[in-house]
């Protein structure tokens, strides 16, 4: 019984305590970075220029690591996203659905100083969400009978065929919110959300940065789209450009 | 002879009340045009949004709101937002009831290539191969032969293929086809074009069975 109750003593003293080792809120993206280094996989998040982590990848470029591998929807735009640490040429291998709006990325890829890897984009979406939910493969059917299927086992379900296709494995996943508390609980406004969520489950390290950053009970739990168990390392962001490819009205 | 537009219309006389859909880029982002006014349809974008809303203005223009082809976009009553995973969901699960998509070329078993020319930078080939795979429902819309005049509808593909036997339907600018077991079968003509001038232009097994009738627009 005394044991019991020193133990509950103890806890209570862990929970209130102001644990430098528990608190997740860096400074800025510089801080944020710290650990990435040559030759890591890093998961970035956003479709197209939308919901990129802007901050992040400024800081990135600054830090001129190089040989990444990078898993990303797209590869941003000759000046501005991944494009940007393809110019510094930081990145050895891009592994994306579609890349078509970089012209240092063609260069790149055509004189074979950059390695590509194209894939469906709902199976980038599940092998980031497979990684996150600690799946390591599942099937699907895009891609069979395509070149996507080379050297991927296949297997008929209820007389249809699909393939296999394993969770990613990265260092370190990055992505952007629209709001977040300091305990790393996220939300992400409209279409931004794309594929952060899902890369922000499955990094070894995620980090998050966000538009604006409150403290824990701010946010409702009920709309929270990232629960803070996932997320490492949280900022607030700067000077968001928020940059758009195909800017079309009525 | 049908121009986008045309093509556009066609298709849409394809929607039925309740479905959800989703469009393609190019021509097939044209249909929202002409959804007829006594039906209700949703239109889904895989990257996260069903309920997609027209063009805004300039004073609605949101960066963090944009469809599948990366254009600003907005909402309706009932939009929802998502993760692209669950965009992928709805569609490999067979919930989107039509999907309607351009192609570089079909062959006579309903392949559709559409995303990479061997020799030229290959952009990639998106959310395509996850359409294709599993839609219980592809209309193509295409021209019908391409700039240097060849035919897009094949007996064989000569480009990398994206999806097997997923095409049920195509609309172009000479005709409406369905794909069945056993080939392009001729279902209407557009207006002022020929069983002889579809025959020319379709290198594929094509059927004509009986009168043909006109589209109407």
């Amino acid at each position: 019984m005394y044991i019991l109750s020193e133990n509950f003593f103890l806890f209570l003293e862990i929970l209130t305590s102001q644990d430098v080792a528990m608190n997740k809120v860096v400074k800025n993206a510089e801080e944020a970075i710290q650990g990435i280094s040559d030759g890591m996989t890093l998961m970035l998040g956003g479709f197209g220029l939308c919901g990129i982590p802007e901050n992040s990848i400024n800081a990135l470029v600054k830090s001129k690591v190089k040989n990444l591998t990078c898993i990303s929807n797209n590869a941003g735009v000759d000046d501005f996203g991944i494009g940007l640490m393809l110019q510094g040429k930081q990145v050895k291998k891009m592994i994306s659905s579609y890349v078509g709006e970089n012209a240092e990325f063609e260069r790149q890829l055509l004189s074979g100083e950059l390695e590509v890897e194209l894939l469906p984009q709902g199976s980038l979406a599940e092998r980031c969400r497979a990684a996150g939910a600690g799946i390591p493969a599942f099937f699907t059917p895009a891609g069979f009978g395509t070149e996507v299927a080379e050297g991927k086992e296949s297997r008929e379900f209820n007389g249809k065929q699909y393939i296999m296709e394993k969770a990613f494995e990265s260092d370190y996943a990055i992505v952007k919110a629209w709001k977040g508390d300091t305990d790393g609980n996220l939300i992400f406004k409209a279409t931004a959300r794309n594929f952060n969520p899902l890369m922000a489950m499955a990094g070894k390290i995620t980090i998050a940065e966000v538009e604006e950053l409150v403290e824990p009970g701010e946010l409702d739990p009920n709309f929270i789209h990232t629960p803070s168990i996932f997320v490492n390392r949280i900022f607030k962001g700067e000077n968001y450009e928020k940059r758009i490819e195909q800017r079309t009205i009525r | 002879m049908l121009d986008k537009q045309g093509i556009a219309k066609r298709i849409a006389k394809e929607l039925r009340d309740g479905y959800y859909v989703n469009l393609g880029i190019g021509i097939p982002t044209l249909v929202a045009n002409y959804v007829p006014d006594e039906i209700d349809v949703t239109l889904q974008s895989e990257n996260g949004l069903l309920g997609m809303g027209p063009f805004p203005t300039e004073d609605e223009i949101d960066a963090d709101l944009i469809n599948a082809g990366k254009q600003t976009v907005t909402t309706l009553p009932g939009s929802v937002f998502f993760d692209s995973a669950t965009g992928f969901a709805m569609i490999r699960s067979g919930r989107v009831d039509l999907t309607v998509l351009g192609a570089m070329e079909v062959n006579e078993r309903g392949d559709i290539a559409n995303w990479k020319i061997p020799g030229k930078m290959v952009k990639g080939m998106g959310g395509a191969m996850d359409l294709v795979a599993s839609a219980q429902n592809i209309i193509v819309a295409m021209q019908h032969t391409n700039r240097a005049g060849e035919s897009k509808l094949l007996q064989n593909l000569s480009l990398p293929v994206t999806g097997l036997g997923c095409v049920k339907k195509i609309v172009t600018n000479l005709c409406v086809l369905d794909v069945t077991e056993r080939g392009f079968e001729l279902k209407e003509l557009a207006p002022g074009v020929t069983v002889e001038d579809v025959k020319n232009a379709t290198a594929g097994k094509l059927i004509v069975e009986g009168d043909i009738p006109t589209i109407s627009v």
